[in-house]
This record gives structure tokens, C-alpha cells and sequence, in this order.
């Protein structure tokens, strides 16, 4: 019997017995739909914490000297904090020591943040993220500016009290007015703005747009760090071949800056947004390690359902099978009939899977920061899937059926 | 003389029955020539049950030979008996056995779809042995919604639909009332006479039996009495 006259047959069957069929095709519908939802999730987390969130949280190329590592893989122990909090602070002189060392075509940046409240007139914000930083922060971090301008290196050595803020805060505090020119107190100081960022988006359903940046010389100093002291020292490389390089480097003026001995750890970190993507790089390694074997168990006993459920079908199908024999039906037309009857259930229950899957990815993206990404070789393997188990549970069925005696099976009542 | 239809040379069958075997057929012995009507009776546990399924090639014999249309089939794999089955025999059951959920139509095509026929040959081929049983206007008819009789008669059409070299009916009437049952008879009566198709049917019913042009009788196992009717 031809492939696709079979398959009619099989969808007549499954369409005649809805509530058995739906049993049947549940193992695979379940099976396929968590395996799509959850790469589906996961893939689109890969995306963007590749492409967003390393990218424009660290930047691309770029490295920072801090005293502790700001992204941790897994667990810290308290000891490990308590060493951390012994490490001495980076400073101001740290930052031209670092700069010096290295050639021009590398930039280099203070950063050092803190959260604080922002006021103009009568309106307060929320706690919006106040950074003191060098001028070559806003090129490391693509920065550009929207309205206005940055701020000079005559106003970073003059410690103007001059603010570059982020589109929302703009937004929030200036509502239909030119933000230029006009005042905001953070911590209790007067910031005139001279700037508008563009819009930098969201990530992890965290605004990227509610900062303000002041030279790390101004009144912010007092409010991030104790005198002198930075958060971090932010080089970004010009080629992605010369940041190891630099690294190194960096490291060698640190340790000498430290009077570290040869045998001494660092006593500082350089963080890279390869750490991050290492972190993840983990968690997502458990997650595919762990899908496979959640995805196996519920095909498997899907596909011990609808074996089950084929054993049921043969059996009170004895007599159509004994009549069909009488008619001419070899042993491989009966078994291709249960076969595709099978992988016609579990196919279409993986179809559904999927749609399902893709329909829960949407849903998650919908209520939670989390993306989605669609891949294409994964629905592939769904359908794969579902075939496959409908052919392996379909098997033994499908040979029962192909083996009984057509005498018999006549007789069947 | 031509080359007889089916050529049955000491056929026996064995059944093992909880330690011990039962011999269903004890050496048989049958010729039927192309265009007989024969009639096979005898009451029951006299075997006719299990020489239908041989002649059918539903079974195969324990001891024996049997040539159907020039080929010897005894010694046939499943396989090749299912080949067989499907071009050279047509059957009629008692119970009809239609399948409930396809039409009369998709019915009548079923041992043409086995055959490999494409499907516009088949459904014309179907449509037409419909026709010629009389239930042209109801080629979509679930067999739920047919009488005994017009199901009887879809099983027919279905029997003659691949020109079989015999048709097999197995108590073709045993499930109808009698009015009914001579209408099935006479479609059996014409397709003998106008078609000249070779008929073998079982029954107990003598009353049935008289429209044969031959009756064999089988008793324990073993052929009683092989007459022709006068004509």
C-alpha cells in the first residue's frame, strides 16, 4: 500500500477514535513541547546574553581591573569573600598608571558606580545608577549622545558638576521639556545636564536607560567611593588579538603597583565578559544535559503508552486485520498499516508539540524578561522524535498484528 | 478436458488440541473444473470449515497437495499465499465481513489497493462491480447503513472485483432471511450462468446446496459422495 494512502488510513483511524487517540499522542505532545519551549528559551538566552547583554554590559574587546570579580560562576565561599575584602582599593593613580602603560590606540576609562536619588523640583526618582567616570568611558561603552554633548577634559580637571543622563531619566524628570541646561540634584548636589544618551534598551527586563554620568572628579566622587578610590578601570582594545596582550600588561603594572612577590596571587581581578559568557556557557551546558534525559523519560513513556495502546488496537482490530489478510494483504501491508499508524500518532502529537513549545516560549517571553530564539534544527529533531517513536513503539504491535492467523483472526469475535 | 481450477490430492489436515490432535481432514481427494457450481455440505465437525480455508489458502495443509489454477499453493510462504488470495480467490462470508468504517465502495477496493492498483483504476473497477450487483446508488454507504442483503451483496462485488479464479462463499446465507437468501442465490446463479464463474460454496443447508450443479459431501473428514445434479 502506497506511504501516503497508509497515512490516510492512519488519520481516519486516529479521527474515529479522538479520546484513545489523544491518549496515544500525548507522550510525544508532551515530550516535544518541553524540549521546544526550553531550547526555544534557551537559545534565545544564548542570543542575547552573547549579543546584548555581554556586549553592552562589559563591551566588546574589553576588559576591567576591580578589586573582586563582579560575575561569579557558582557559589562563594565566606572565606573567599572575607579575602576579597582584604585586596587594597584601586585608585585614581592606579587608573594613570594603567593608562601610561599601555599604547594610545587603547582606551582607557574610571567607572565607579553607585545607586542614588535623583530631584528636580518636587519629583524624586527612583534610585537611578550615578557613575564618576574619565571621558574615554562613553567611546569603550558606544555611548552616543543624543541631545547635548559629553563632558570635556577641561571639565573633568576643573571637577564641573555636569551630568550625562540616560534616556529614561530624561524622560521621567523632563517630560516635554529640553533637558539641556537644566538642573538635578543627586545625593543633595546640584548636576547641570549638558547631555542625553541614546536609548540603550533592555536587558533582562532591566531598563539600561536610568543612569547618570558625572566626571569621577565632581561632587559624584563622594557619593561612589572614598577619596581617590575607583570601582574599576575599564581598557577596551582596539583588535581582539591585542586584549591578551594587554591584559597581561596590565596585570604586570598592577602586581608591581601591589608589590606583589612571584609567588603571590593577584590581589585584583580582570574581569571580561568572557566570564560571563563562561557563566552562562555552564548553566546552559546543565540545561541541555539535563533536557534530553526530561524529553527521553517522557517520550519513553509516551512510547510505552502508545504501545500499549497499538497492543489494544491490534487486538480489537483482529478481525479487520483477519479480513484485510483475506484479501490479500501480505504480512508487511498489515505491519507497514500499524506503523504508520503509530508514527502518525506520535508525529502529529510532536507537531503539536511543537506548536505548543513555541506557543509556552512565547508565553514565558510575554511575562518574563526571558527571549525567545526559534531554531529551526531543533523542530526538526521534534518531528524526528515523534516519528521515531511512533515507529520503535509501533514495532512490536505492528509485528503482532502482521503475524496472526488470518484463520483466526477471521474467527475473532 | 481443461486444466481443473483446483486439483486436491490426499489433503489432510491435523490440529493439535491439548495433547491430542484432531484430524480435521483425512486425505482428500477433489477436482473442480473451470465454470462448476459445487456445493460443499456436511454437518458439522465433518471438515468443510477446514477445506474452505485450504481452498482459500487461509491455511495450509498438514499432508496433501493442492494445485490452484495449475500452481501448486500447498507448500506456499504466508506471503505468497496472500499473492494468491488476492488475485485468484474471492470470498463471501456469512458475517459479510466488511470493514464498519469505510464505505461500500472503499470496501470493493481493498483487494485492488493490495494488488498495487493506482487509485483511479480502482475506484472505477469497484464502482463498476457495485453496479453490476445492484447497489449503484449506494456506493457511499457505511456497511451500518446496508440491510444483510445489500451487505451481502457489497461482499460480492468485493469478491468479484479483482476476476477472481473462484469465488469461495462460506454460508453465504446463514445471516439472512429467506427471501433475502434467494435474492443472494440468484446473483450466485447468474454470475455462474452469464459469467461462467467457478463457484465453491459451503453450507449445511440442503435447500442451499440445491442450487449448485454439483454437491460433495463431506463426512469425518473425508469426501461421502460427490454427485451432479440432472440438469
Amino acid at each position: 500500500m502506497p506511504i501516503y494512502e497508509a497515512i490516510t488510513l492512519a488519520l481516519g483511524t486516529i479521527r474515529a477514535q479522538k479520546l484513545k487517540s489523544f491518549f496515544s499522542l500525548v507522550g510525544a505532545f508532551i515530550g516535544v513541547m518541553f524540549l521546544i519551549a526550553v531550547v526555544s528559551i534557551v537559545k534565545g538566552m544564548d542570543k542575547y546574553v552573547q549579543e546584548d547583554f555581554a556586549a553592552k554590559i562589559f563591551g566588546i574587546n574589553t576588559f576591567t581591573v576591580t578589586r573582586r570579580p563582579g560575575f561569579q560562576a557558582g557559589p562563594v565561599s565566606e572565606s573567599q569573600r572575607r579575602a576579597w575584602r582584604r585586596r587594597p582599593q584601586l585608585y585614581e593613580d592606579d587608573f594613570h598608571a594603567v593608562r601610561a602603560a599601555l599604547p594610545p590606540e587603547f582606551m582607557v576609562a574610571i567607572e565607579s558606580d553607585n545607586q542614588a536619588e535623583g530631584v528636580v523640583g518636587t519629583k524624586h526618582s527612583a534610585y537611578i545608577q550615578v557613575s564618576g567616570v574619565s571621558e574615554e568611558l562613553f567611546k569603550i561603552r558606544d555611548y552616543r549622545i543624543a541631545e547635548g554633548r559629553l563632558f570635556t577634559p577641561q571639565e573633568i580637571s576643573h571637577s564641573a558638576n555636569v551630568v550625562v543622563i540616560g534616556k529614561d531619566v530624561a524622560d521621567s524628570f523632563f517630560t516635554g521639556l529640553d533637558p539641556l541646561g537644566r538642573s538635578i540634584r543627586i545625593a543633595g548636589f546640584p548636576y547641570t545636564v549638558i547631555g542625553v544618551i541614546e536609548k540603550q534598551g533592555k536587558v533582562f527586563g532591566f531598563s539600561l536607560d536610568r543612569f547618570a554620568i558625572a566626571p569621577y572628579t565632581s561632587e559624584m566622587k563622594k557619593i561612589v567611593n572614598p577619596h581617590k578610590v575607583v570601582d574599576g578601570i575599564i581598557v577596551k582594545s582596539p583588535t581582539a588579538a591585542a586584549m591578551q596582550d594587554a591584559m597581561d600588561r596590565v596585570e604586570g603594572v598592577m602586581r608591581s603597583r601591589h608589590h606583589l612577590r612571584p609567588e603571590d596571587e593577584d590581589d585584583f581581578h580582570l574581569d571580561t565578559q568572557e566570564d560571563v559568557l563562561s557563566f552562562w556557557a555552564k548553566i546552559s551546558k546543565v540545561l541541555y544535559t539535563a533536557l534530553p534525559m526530561l524529553v527521553g523519560i517522557s517520550l519513553l513513556v509516551g512510547g510505552i503508552v502508545l504501545m500499549n495502546i497499538m497492543l489494544m488496537a491490534v487486538a480489537e482490530r483482529t478481525r479487520e486485520i483477519g479480513i484485510r489478510k483475506s484479501l490479500g494483504a501480505r504480512r508487511r501491508d498489515i505491519m507497514a498499516q500499524f506503523l504508520v499508524e503509530a508514527a502518525t500518532l506520535s508525529t502529529t502529537g510532536a507537531v503539536l508539540g511543537i506548536v505548543a513549545g513555541l506557543l509556552l516560549a512565547r508565553l514565558v517571553q510575554a511575562v518574563s524578561p526571558l527571549p525567545m530564539g526559534v531554531s529551526v534544527p531543533w523542530l526538526v529533531v521534534g518531528v524526528v522524535l515523534g516519528v521515531g517513536v511512533g515507529i520503535v513503539s509501533g514495532v512490536y504491535p505492528a509485528s503482532r498484528a502482521a503475524r496472526l492467523d488470518p484463520v483466526a483472526a477471521l474467527r475473532f469475535e | 478436458m481443461s486444466e481443473p481450477v483446483i486439483r486436491i490430492v490426499g489433503l489432510t489436515r491435523d490440529y493439535p488440541m491439548g495433547g491430542e490432535t484432531v484430524h480435521a481432514l483425512r486425505g482428500v481427494d477433489l477436482e473442480i473444473q473451470p465454470n462448476e457450481y459445487v456445493a460443499v455440505m456436511g454437518p458439522s465437525g465433518s471438515g468443510k470449515s477446514t477445506l474452505m480455508n485450504l481452498i482459500g489458502c487461509l491455511d495450509t495443509p498438514t499432508a496433501g497437495q493442492y494445485w490452484l489454477a495449475g500452481t501448486e499453493v500447498s507448500r506456499m510462504s504466508d506471503d505468497e499465499l496472500a499473492r494468491v488470495r488476492n488475485r485468484q480467490i474471492g470470498f463471501v462470508f456469512q458475517t459479510f465481513n466488511l470493514l464498519p468504517r469505510a464505505s461500500a465502495l472503499h470496501n470493493v477496493e481493498l483487494p485492488l489497493v493490495y494488488a498495487g492498483l493506482p487509485a483511479r483504476e480502482r475506484r472505477q473497477r469497484a464502482a463498476q462491480a457495485l453496479a453490476s450487483v445492484g447497489l449503484g446508488d449506494r456506493m457511499e454507504h457505511r456497511p451500518a447503513e446496508l440491510s444483510g442483503g445489500q451487505r451481502q451483496r457489497v461482499a460480492i462485488a468485493r469478491a468479484l472485483v479483482t476476476e477472481p479464479s473462484i469465488i469461495l462463499a462460506d454460508e453465504p446465507t446463514g445471516n439472512l432471511d429467506s427471501t433475502t437468501s434467494e435474492e443472494i442465490m440468484k446473483i450466485f446463479e447468474d454470475l455462474y450462468r452469464t459469467r461462467g464463474q467457478t463457484i465453491v460454496m459451503v453450507t449445511h443447508e440442503a435447500d442451499i446446496a440445491r442450487h449448485a450443479a454439483r454437491v460433495v459431501t463431506l463426512h469425518d473428514g473425508m469426501v461421502s459422495s460427490d454427485r451432479l445434479k440432472a440438469a
